[in-house]
């Protein structure tokens, strides 16, 4: 990551952002451009570093924020018209750990409208367009930021993953995503979708990065009582050393910096602007056990992307790692749990959006009733009304049972079974999702079809695991393909780490 | 199950939405197709299975019964309102 110093000034990089976010305006990436704010951050910074004082470790980095985290800085819209005026009072606890690390907002990025989709496309505001290929989605919902990051515009994203939006965007523009574990970052401040999956996580271009900022944003916040003590920073679990087998840890020569093949990404550029921070390395950990699960293994997965998958269980192997098959049965009832489970918490979360006391308000209504009504049927998009109607549907009298509470119950198999596959490998590498970037347009009248984008990865939502987008190179078309490197609670230091295992030349 | 015109107008009323024909018309094929959807889980045996309602390892967090300095002022949250007068919101009749 390139970070301001006495040679590269904050001002210089947040300029270069900004000027790249404007050149980039036609795949409509941004719904804010922080421009004055940006640059008065900027100077600030370069103040501090010509007197001499101590910076942060994202001095004058710039990044996209989604536009679902509050701060004053800026209307949070979500996307969604019934926000569209709304501007915070109070910041999340995620923008100011990075902020005083030195971070610097350019801009608020696009998404689905309050995070309700996987291709952006059911935005207010128009649809973002995929990076590498502008008659297709960006995939969603956090799907504004992962074009940010891919084209290289800033260093890195915030996004936030219910049900795959983050892994998806990353997959569909070729870069990393991660969904952390359940509760490992503060959610104060931050749009509510479903509270007991929704998780606050981030793209960048290389692991060490991801590893950087997790190493930021983790930790226990008093604002949220369902954040984790910091494990990330903290754990001996997550201490690469502790592993019980000595063989697993490559002491020897691993003191060669990564390389990313990446265009317009110069990683010769990134060892010399870093002025703090140890030297990186390529993975440390050895002698894994990875699983692949069979259930996936079928037609309703892209050829390409399952033989994305195999290539890279293939490099695990000649790599000294050791590749088995798992059975995950119940993973096939994922989505229908996930889209039982979550669409009821939206319903509740989204009860708030009244009109009374934030946000839009519709004209002309004769009493509270009718300004609830017209607010809320104006306000929302056709996605987030088919939401709230689905869970009130499975949450009300005479379908709780055969639907709520069986998503429940459902959700237990779930768990057990990573629990379990978890006892047999270290990681899991899977599909994002089933297809590559979708033309624009191709399943926006389709609920249900744009809910199977999702098969395989709403599970790690239910069961609180974390899980990792790496780029698995592009299919014939020249369009990405990713794949997620999922693991157990807690283990989300050694994911990043382990994901350098996939990169095709360490050297 | 076969969503109808009269389940709509119920689950609409409990979400508080006013809508319209053409949406009652659009929503009653989605939710019909949704629903089809995830009554998948019938094929799922759940017999004695407890129910999971979150994945966070721990249980009743309590902070000190004090109050905390508050991140935005009653200004600040009442300034965000369309309406309002003596430190209070103002909504059409009620009744």
């Amino acid at each position: 990551m390139k970070i301001a110093n006495s040679k590269v000034t904050a001002e210089r990089l947040v300029r270069d952002a900004l000027e790249k976010a404007e050149h980039f305006s036609d795949y409509h990436i941004f719904n804010y451009l922080n421009k004055d704010g940006a640059i008065a951050r900027a100077r600030e910074i370069d103040a501090k570093i010509k007197r001499g004082e101590k910076v942060g470790r994202l001095a004058g980095v710039p990044y996209a924020l989604k536009d679902n985290f509050l701060s004053p800085e800026g209307g949070t819209t979500a996307s969604a018209h019934i926000l569209e005026e709304f501007t915070s009072p109070i910041t999340a606890t995620s923008i100011a750990k990075l902020e005083a690390e030195g971070a610097i907002m350019i801009g608020r990025t696009n998404l689905d409208a309050f995070a309700h989709g996987s291709s952006t496309e059911n935005s207010y505001f128009g649809p973002t367009l995929n990076a590498f290929d502008k008659t297709r989605v960006a995939g969603g919902s956090s799907g504004g930021s992962a074009v940010a990051v891919a084209l290289d515009i800033v260093e890195f994203a915030t996004g936030t993953d219910t049900g795959g939006s983050i892994r998806q965007p990353a997959s569909f523009n070729g870069i990393y995503g991660l969904k952390p574990t359940y509760g490992c970052i503060s959610r104060y401040g931050v749009v509510a979708m479903a509270s007991s999956t929704d998780c606050i996580g981030f793209f960048t271009k290389t692991p060490d990065d991801m590893d950087l900022l997790m190493s930021i944003a983790s930790g226990q916040d008093p604002k949220d009582l369902t954040t984790l003590p910091d494990y990330y920073n903290n754990d001996d679990s997550n201490n690469l050393d502790t592993k019980s087998d000595d063989s697993r840890l490559d002491n020897a020569s691993n003191s060669l910096s990564e390389t990313v093949s990446r265009e317009g990404y110069d990683p010769s550029e990134v060892s010399e602007a870093r002025d703090d921070g140890p030297e990186r390395t390529r993975s440390k950990i050895k002698n894994c056990r990875i699983g692949l699960v069979k259930d996936f293994d079928n037609e309703s997965v892209d050829s390409e992307i399952r033989e994305a998958l195999k290539a890279k269980a293939e490099l695990l192997k000649s790599k000294g790692h050791e590749i088995i098959e798992l059975d995950m049965p119940s993973l096939k009832y994922a989505l229908a749990a996930y889209y039982i489970i979550v669409p009821a918490e939206v319903a509740s979360n989204l009860s708030r959006y009244d009109g009374v006391r934030y946000g839009f308000r519709s004209k002309n209504s004769k009493d509270l009733d009718a300004l609830y009504g017209n607010t809320r049927s104006e306000g929302f998009m056709a996605e987030n009304k088919r939401r709230i109607m689905t869970g009130n549907f499975v949450l009300s009298s005479g379908f709780y049972d055969a639907y709520f509470l069986k998503a429940a119950k459902a959700r237990t198999l779930i768990v057990k079974e990573y629990e379990k596959a978890f006892s047999k490998c270290d990681f899991i590498l899977s599909p994002v999702s089933p297809n590559p970037a979708f033309k624009l347009g191709e399943k926006v009248s389709d609920p249900v079809a744009m809910y199977l984008e999702d098969m395989m990865s709403v599970s790690l939502n239910l069961a609180g695991v974390p899980g990792l987008t790496i780029p698995a190179g592009k299919n014939k078309a020249g369009l990405p393909l990713g794949l997620q490197l999922v693991g157990p609670r807690r283990s989300d230091k050694k994911l990043i780490e382990f994901s350098k295992e996939l990169q095709e030349n360490d050297q | 199950m076969k969503i109808k015109r009269e389940d709509i107008l119920h689950l609409s009323e409990l979400s508080n939405f006013t809508l319209s024909e053409s949406e009652i018309e659009s929503l009653s094929g989605n939710l019909s197709d949704i629903i089809k959807y995830i009554s998948q889980l019938d094929e799922l045996d759940v017999e004695g299975i407890p129910p999971t309602y979150q994945v966070f390892e721990m249980e009743n967090v309590w902070r000190d019964d004090e109050i905390l300095e508050q991140d935005a002022s009653r200004d600040e949250l009442l300034a965000l309102t369309k309406e309002s007068r003596d430190n209070q919101i103002k909504v059409p009749k009620v009744l």
